[in-house]
């Protein structure tokens, strides 16, 4: 007898949470194959992976530093996706927000002063809302799929920085190197934590967790935003304009994007490079759907997608693991989580499908 | 005109990748499929083909593997879609992430290997015309396939009883099954086929358009394919004057240096993912159009109980 799929009259509220747990376990397990295919140690991986980046305050400092912006994009892109607005472009809307926070750095660079830093975040800001309002735009004004507009974005944004670093924002006394100047003092994020690179950006990506909890969970736009997603022509009959939620979710993951990326510019980088970020923008897709759309659920799933980003350099430094293997380790983990999200909806049952009119 | 061919060479070679991997796209969502994961499929193909080639010195033998890259990597996705009935566009971004991760983890060894690229195919006879045998019979054996692949797809579609049916599972997938039709496996054979001519694409980009390993080397095609399928409002014709116009645009970066024009190569680079978005805008600007066109059941999960 097959097993067979049989849809739930109602969803089922515990696998909603046990399905993450349920993946991460599946993708551990493919993990430990892959490691053996590859002739490593799957114990001493294991160990490089989840228990190296805890094992001391230093690490755990750099898992935090890694953990907010993935935190910061993956809460706003918690309220697009619930919303149904898919803005898989956060990578480009932090490319600009670190150019723009960047330019209002070297801008400043022989002064110091309270004011930069500030200015530094609001144009982060602003510059990652612009670039997510285009997309905005676009999906409003003229109906173009945001998926495409915002992606295609993205690779406009990396080739405008890479330009802009190889070109007017070059160190004029860098051997022509495609970096900027060095940032003043002024204009890098103040540490928490003396000895490692734990910054106040942190506590903004907590700040962010509240917010949106607070967004989703206690306004009449988080309701509309859910309503939006669940049962689109519910959220029109009512009144709820669309065009609004698609804005407003579009901006808010900009914003969030822009001072992501600000802050990694102004925090463990402290300078523009032809490329600011290891993928944090995509990887905060997979963040968003771990953490169950929730922003608290965002703030897990964060810390976790930086442990596979911390362990995959621990990897490679213990192990001479290729980075690679953090991209395998996500991709997997998303796809168990997809999979497992099947029983939220059905439930397995073994033996004959009791449904009248099924066709095998 | 002969000054003008190898310009014209580059844009075929330029557009035949996104040609097979557009025109699977639009079969797949024909059947009512979206497949976001284009990107991950691509790749996979590109690096696959590259280390079968290194590994067997065939090149045939590495378009098959490709192939079959494309075809697992969509079996993944479709196994996922259609019998877990996961949502299909993260579904779709988790196959791109996958494929992306994975490709350069199986690529690691092949980072800096040359190849010859495969070998171009005069056809006799024809390849002796003056202009037009060097512009059009003289190229691989891909460029001729996706043309191919373009006649064979129109026809099956437009033609065939099989078309019919997998258009109409795409339009409705309730009716299709009401008649009869197994909608799920007319969806699981529509997207790997999909998969397949993506892993062509990508063979193409990795064994004749730039024969080396790169990771992420094929730069948002996978997904500028997608935007081809919106824009040529699912129609096979429209699929193959989209992929020349992209080609004749990706090219104008390595041509505009050489008629003296001064313009940053990061900005010419861009030129093809801004013509998406403008070509997009123009298209879905108008609603009644897509309407006409697009699969009706385009991206809805199907279960036969409801």
């Amino acid at each position: 007898m097959l097993p067979s799929l049989v849809k739930r009259q109602q969803i089922s509220r515990p696998m909603v949470y046990l399905s993450p747990v349920l993946a991460f376990l599946l993708s551990l397990l493919a993990g430990v194959v892959l490691f053996i295919i590859m002739g490593v140690s799957p114990l001493a991986a294991l160990h490089a992976y989840f228990i190296e980046p805890l094992s001391s305050s230093y690490n755990l400092a750099e898992l935090a530093v890694k953990a907010t912006p993935l935190v910061l994009i993956g809460v706003a892109l918690s309220l697009g996706f619930k919303a149904g607005v898919w803005n898989i472009g956060a990578e480009g809307q932090l490319t600009i927000g670190g150019l723009c926070g960047g330019v209002v750095a070297l801008f400043f660079y022989d002064q110091q002063g309270f004011y930069i830093l500030p200015l530094m975040l609001l144009a982060g800001i602003a510059g990652g809302m612009a670039w997510a309002a285009i997309v905005a735009f676009l999906r409003v004004r003229f109906n173009a799929n945001e998926i495409l507009t915002s992606l295609m974005l993205s690779y406009v944004a990396g080739l405008f920085l890479n330009l802009m670093v190889h070109g007017p924002l070059k160190d004029p006394d860098g051997f022509n190197f495609p970096e900027s100047r060095l940032f003043s003092d002024s204009a890098i994020l103040p540490i928490l934590i003396e000895g490692t690179r734990l910054h106040i950006g942190a506590l903004m990506a907590l700040i962010a967790v509240g917010l949106g909890w607070v967004i989703i969970s206690r306004t009449l736009l988080g309701y509309q935003i859910k309503v939006a997603g669940s049962a689109p022509a519910a959220s029109a009959h009512a009144g709820f304009s669309g065009a609004r939620i698609i804005w407003i979710t579009l901006l808010i993951g900009g914003a969030c994007a822009g001072l992501a990326g600000v802050i990694e510019v102004s925090g463990p980088i402290g300078q523009l490079l032809p490329s600011i970020s290891p993928g944090y923008g995509f990887t905060a897709i997979i963040v968003a759907y771990v953490g169950r759309l929730h922003p608290v659920g965002a703030l897990f799933a964060g810390i976790l997608m930086a442990l596979t980003y911390l362990g995959g350099e621990m990897a490679q430094i213990q192990l001479n693991l290729p980075v690679a293997v953090t991209g395998v380790f996500q991709g997997l983990l998303l796809f168990f989580l997809l999979a497992c999200d099947v029983l939220i909806h059905y439930r397995v049952q073994f033996g004959k499908p009791a449904l009248a009119g099924e066709r095998k | 005109m002969e000054a003008y061919i190898p310009m014209l060479l580059t844009i075929i070679t330029a557009a035949t990748p996104l040609l097979f991997a557009a025109v699977g796209e639009m079969v797949t969502e024909k059947s009512g499929v979206l497949n976001l994961g284009v990107e991950g499929m691509m790749i996979m193909g590109a690096i696959i083909g590259f280390l079968t080639v290194h590994l067997t010195g065939s090149a045939t033998v590495a378009i098959l593997a490709s192939i079959m890259a494309g075809v697992i990597m969509a079996a993944l996705f479709a196994s996922l879609v259609l019998f877990f009935h996961a949502s299909q566009v993260p579904t779709g971004l988790a196959l791109t992430i996958f494929g992306i991760g994975l490709s350069a983890l199986v690529g690691q060894s092949m980072i800096g290997v040359a190849y010859d690229g495969i070998p171009s195919l005069a056809i006799p006879g024809l390849a002796s015309i003056p202009v037009l045998g060097d512009l059009l019979f003289k190229h691989d054996i891909l460029v001729y396939l996706s043309v191919l692949m373009v006649i064979l797809v129109h026809l099956f579609l437009s033609k065939t009883r099989a078309g019919l049916i997998l258009r109409a599972v795409g339009d409705s997938h309730d009716a299709a099954h009401a008649m009869g039709y197994s909608v799920i496996r007319i969806r699981f054979l529509a997207t790997l086929f999909g998969g397949g001519m993506a892993g062509l694409g990508g063979a193409y980009l990795s064994l004749a358009y730039s024969p080396l390993w790169v990771e992420q080397m094929t730069a948002g095609r996978g997904w500028i394919a997608l935007a081809l399928v919106v824009f040529a409002s699912w129609r096979t014709w429209r699929v193959l004057f989209g992929a020349y116009l992209f080609g004749g645009i990706s090219i104008l970066q390595l041509h505009a240096q050489a008629y003296g024009i001064a313009v940053p190569a990061q900005v010419m680079s861009m030129l093809p993912y801004l013509a998406t978005i403008i070509v997009l805008v123009i298209i879905s600007r108008d609603l009644s159009k897509i309407r006409i066109n697009a699969p009706a059941s385009l991206g809805r999960s199907f279960h036969p109980s409801r």
